[in-house]
């Protein structure tokens, strides 16, 4: 997604809505959806199921983080390496949450309020 | 002896030194706020019922919505800064790397401040079980002043929170409007939903405005809004402290590249661009850890 540095921009305006748009159009919809996240979080959905409220400002964060990642940090135009180490960090912080949120589940019995 | 591929990147990786560094940093970094929002999710789950504030109560949501507002545009100016330099315009990289740096000193006087409101955030729980909520006017050894807010003032509502402290205070239950609103400071531990528990009423069941005082006998507990106040406070000072710190050696780092570290540029100008885009890649995991956190812990 890096834009062609051979021919620099005449002035700001062509550097930062033709050149680097793409940045400029990321920019606005991260705005966007974090008055959107706000938003939601003053309506209470739980009606829909128990936990849509987290579920949702979750998706919301995790759909802005990737965008960050993508197009801020480049990893949609990296190296195979900087993909593996993407892959490896992945896969621990799944375990890391996974195993934590498995270790709360499996408590002995007649113990813990979940009973 | 020059150390390779400083500046030109591997042949065989297509990257430079630093671009498999910095990542590999941030792998770290994400298992360490990793661990933290395990943390938050293990307390947050496990805490009893009634005793983890009510979502958006315990926090003033527009300072937090400031903040990632503030760092969303620092990301955005931390990239455009990398891209005016690989265009060659020096100048318009000093300028907008000096909106990056503003902004993190913005978010850290945001965070100073939000953080003053806690410490200054007291709670009182009387020797007849009522507790009484409000910022620190006055103390002495007689007395305490708390100008208390009530839902009317259009303050932002600390919600209902219980200590999950220990004391002393008797036993009273609070059944319905008619009775006194006195409220068991323990009720959190039996059945007793939270939102039967009152702040800030008298015991003619007025709720109390502005400058209230309360002598040191009637004063059964009192503590205010610090980390050892409560576990939510705990994971949440210790979350944006760590954030903070993080905000503070990332713009550490921004500004001497892009003050006293400078003249890079004028000897090793490909290293110096790598030098940006490396303290702009930190900087948007900073940025990314705060997407995270606002809505966990200012929404939900």
């Amino acid at each position: 997604m890096a834009s062609d540095h051979s021919t620099p921009p005449k002035d700001i305006r062509e550097f930062l809505f033709k050149y680097e748009r793409t940045y400029m159009v990321v920019f606005g919809t991260l705005l966007v959806f974090t008055v959107i996240t706000v938003a939601i979080a003053q309506v209470d959905l739980d009606h829909l199921f128990h936990g849509a409220n987290m579920t949702l400002g979750l998706i919301i964060a995790t759909f802005k983080a990737t965008l960050v990642l993508l197009f801020f940090m480049h990893l949609i135009s990296e190296k195979q390496l900087i993909y593996l180490v993407m892959g490896f960090t992945c896969f621990f912080f799944v375990g890391l949450m996974g195993l934590t949120i498995w270790a709360m589940l499996d408590y002995p019995k007649l113990t813990s309020f979940f009973m | 002896m020059e150390i390779p591929f400083t500046s030109k990147a591997r042949p065989d990786t297509g990257l430079y030194n630093a671009k498999v560094g910095i990542w590999l940093f941030l792998a770290s970094e994400v298992m360490l706020f990793g661990a933290l929002f395990s943390s938050y999710i293990m307390l947050r789950i496990g805490a009893p019922e009634g005793t983890w504030p009510l979502p958006g109560k315990m926090l003033m949501t527009a300072p937090g919505a400031i903040n990632t507002a503030v760092l969303i545009l620092s990301s955005v100016t931390v990239v455009l800064a990398w891209a005016s330099l690989k265009f060659g315009n020096f100048a318009q990289y000093k300028k907008f790397q000096a909106v990056t740096i503003a902004c993190a000193m913005v978010f850290m006087c945001i965070k100073a401040y939000e953080y003053y409101d806690k410490f200054t955030h007291y709670a009182i729980v009387k020797t007849d079980g009522s507790v009484w909520d409000g910022h620190l006017v006055e103390q002495n050894d007689e007395y305490v002043i708390l100008d208390i807010h009530s839902e009317d003032d259009g303050d932002h509502d600390h919600g209902h929170e219980a200590h999950d402290h220990d004391h002393d205070a008797e036993d009273s239950h609070h059944d319905g409007a008619d009775e006194k609103p006195y409220v068991n400071p323990n009720a959190y531990l039996g059945v007793k939903a939270i939102k039967d528990f009152e702040y800030n009423v008298d015991e003619h069941g007025h709720h109390a405005h502005g400058e209230v005082k309360f002598p040191r006998s009637e004063i059964a507990k009192i503590t205010n809004y610090t980390p050892k106040h409560s576990t939510y406070l705990a994971i949440y000072f210790t979350l944006t402290g760590l954030h903070a710190l993080h905000v503070c050696g990332g713009a550490f780092v921004i500004f001497m590249i892009w003050g006293p570290l400078a003249k890079m540029w004028e000897t090793d100008p490909e290293r110096y661009i790598n030098r940006v885009e490396v303290s702009g890649l930190f900087w948007h995991f900073v940025d990314l850890v705060w997407i995270f956190l606002f809505p966990l812990l200012y929404l939900l």
